[in-house]
């Protein structure tokens, strides 16, 4: 038996791209939710163009129509309308907008802020690592929803408080993970190579650590959807989130409540939507995970 | 173990008065409480003597270190809005936000307990792909929705439950499930994967060959290691719904902290969302401190040398 004197080669065989591919066809894709996510990202990305009335259209002469398959229902509105009239299908797309705009800025600001703060925190150690640390111990004693209503109270409830909010919440998440993960990287050799080589620390973070913990960031960051999602509907339902004119699943929700016995469909419909969007984002998220890294299943 | 002991509550110390400047710091960030307290049409030289008079003219440490000194000593000053002293007002909420706690802690346990055994006795079996599935979906679904499905199931089709409100043992049980409901899929995949080691285990080898009864293996010896992993975070699940009864509370109108801490935040007051946050926060603090210092005591094994 011959032992290869490169076990592991830097460049995989046919470019990263390829192995990537390889990678992915290791396990069996969870096709329904990529399909799933896939529409409500088509939604999202469609908006209003997509949507078959206009989602802030009153019409009271079809207030409370049922959806298609009930008594009453009609094939104009699919999923029935509201009190106003509205058509809940073309709020729902309107809202998926919302809910993913939400959910990529708060993914992009709360992995960039909490990724660097782990990265710096795992790599440095010492007085700079206990003052992060200490920082998220803060974080993590106050309940996120507590902190939101402050936050909220003070900022004003808008688009941009919400992703305020979300981002401070959870860039602790970011931070502690990576953070574990750098400390058993920062002691390679390879790192210490790139030292002794003369790189400067801004080239190794770029160079040698970023690349090794990206593949768990982007886990982090799908498995991040559904939960950034349900924040934000639930923020929106208390009337801190997203305001009227813009529509929210959690606003929708929040409407719904008030004629909870007359209309079955305004509360089931959003929810559904919230439902679906969470359960794929999860799933194809606990995919990526077990593909990247069999070892965390449990993550 | 004393010195771990301390090291932990010097840590929970610092983490609550962490908090505390956070919400302190937070709540003055902008917007002034003069606004909403006194008609715009009040004189300034009164709107002068108010601001005086609220300590709201010192600069923003000051102040902190004033609010600080008074919350030691329970004073976080009066509710602008009702007029008495914020955290009396708060404490009076406590109760019931407790009780509401426990009982979701309580459904998800004996939801979690029995579903987390037979997904590990039946492993692979349809048992077990279904309470994955049924997971999944607790975890996509926001308590909120939740509890307003079980209002218009419960309360408005059937009849069979008030729809809001508080006092009888009929009122409980909607606001836990719908609290309770999320950290289900969590707990039952710990109770599996404990349940899995133990089953593996000798001891259990060892009971099965001399002859025990399968049910008693699994539900009395191997269920009483098993659970010792889900004992150990019951604090943090049981912070989580400090948690999440600030919105369960308001769905069906359950006179607790979280509630009254969102009405506080529409009519911006702070003395109020102050007292109620940091009574939250300190609880939370309380029970995963809780936690630590039970493993000793669940699982003598553990040590706390280091």
């Amino acid at each position: 038996m011959t032992i290869e004197a490169t076990a592991l080669p830097i460049v995989p065989e046919g470019g990263a791209l390829a192995a990537l591919r390889r990678r992915l066809r290791e396990r069996d894709l969870p096709i329904v939710s990529f399909v799933v996510l896939l529409l409500v990202i088509v939604a999202a990305l469609g908006g209003v163009a997509l949507a078959p009335h206009d989602p802030n259209g009153l019409d009271l002469g079809n207030a409370f129509r049922p959806p298609f398959w009930a008594e009453k229902g009609s094939f104009i509105y699919l999923l029935g309308t509201d009190n106003l009239g509205r058509d809940i299908l073309s709020r729902i797309i309107a809202g998926a907008r919302v809910s993913l705009m939400v959910a990529a800025y708060a993914i992009v600001f709360s992995g960039g802020v909490g990724g660097l703060l782990g990265i710096i925190s795992g790599y440095f150690g010492g007085v700079v690592d206990a003052v992060i640390m200490r920082l998220v111990d803060i974080q993590l004693s106050i309940p996120p929803l507590a902190l939101a209503l402050v936050m909220a109270a003070v900022l004003g409830a808008d688009f941009n408080t919400v992703i305020i909010i979300i981002v401070v919440t959870y860039w602790t998440w970011y931070a502690r993970i990576v953070r574990s993960e750098i400390l058993s990287l920062r002691s390679r050799d390879y790192v210490a190579l790139a030292k002794v080589a003369g790189c400067g620390t801004a080239t190794i973070f770029a160079r040698h650590l970023l690349p090794n913990v990206m593949n768990m960031l982007l886990v982090l960051a799908t498995l991040q959807i559904g939960q950034v999602i349900i924040f934000e509907a639930s923020l929106s339902f208390l009337g801190l989130g997203i305001q009227a004119p813009d529509v929210s699943w959690g606003l929708m929700l929040a409407d719904a409540r008030n004629y909870l016995t007359t209309a079955w469909w305004a509360i089931t419909m959003p929810g559904v939507a919230i439902m679906l969007a969470c359960l794929s984002s999860n799933m194809v998220g606990d995919w990526l995970r077990d593909t990247f890294d069999p070892k965390r299943r449990q993550l | 173990m004393l010195g771990y002991l301390l090291r932990r509550l010097a840590q929970g110390l610092l983490s609550i008065v962490g908090a505390s400047i956070v919400i302190f710091v937070i709540s003055r960030l902008s917007g002034d409480p003069i606004v909403l307290l006194l008609p715009s049409e009040a004189p300034p030289a009164l709107i002068e003597q108010v601001r005086h008079d609220m300590g709201l003219a010192e600069p923003v440490w000051r102040q902190y270190l004033i609010f600080a000194g008074k919350a030691l000593g329970g004073d976080f000053g009066n509710s602008y809005r009702w007029q008495a002293p914020a955290l009396s007002l708060v404490l009076d909420r406590l109760p019931a936000t407790i009780q509401l706690a426990f009982a979701g802690l309580a459904f998800s346990i004996l939801l979690a307990v029995p579903f987390g055994v037979l997904s590990a006795v039946y492993r692979g079996s349809w048992f077990d792909t279904f309470g994955k599935g049924f997971a999944m979906l607790g975890q996509a679904m926001p308590n909120f929705w939740v509890g307003l499905l079980l209002i218009l199931v419960f309360a408005i089709h059937l009849d069979w439950l008030p729809a809001y409100g508080h006092g009888t043992l009929a009122h409980l049980v909607m606001p836990a499930i719908a609290l309770g409901w999320y950290p289900v899929a969590a707990q039952t995949r710990i109770v599996r994967s404990a349940m899995l080691d133990v089953l593996d285990s000798d001891y259990i080898r060892m009971g099965r060959a001399v002859g025990n009864p399968e049910w008693l293996l699994v539900w009395k010896y191997a269920l009483r290691n098993a659970a010792i992993p889900l004992v150990t975070v019951l604090g943090v699940y049981f912070a989580a719904m400090l948690g999440g009864a600030f919105i369960v509370e308001t769905v069906f109108a359950w006179p607790g902290v979280g509630r009254m801490v969102v009405e506080a935040v529409f009519s911006r007051d702070f003395p109020v969302v102050q007292a109620g946050v940091l009574l939250t926060s300190v609880l939370f603090v309380g029970a995963n401190l809780l936690v630590d210092l039970s493993y000793g005591i669940i699982d003598p094994r553990i040590r706390y040398d280091h």
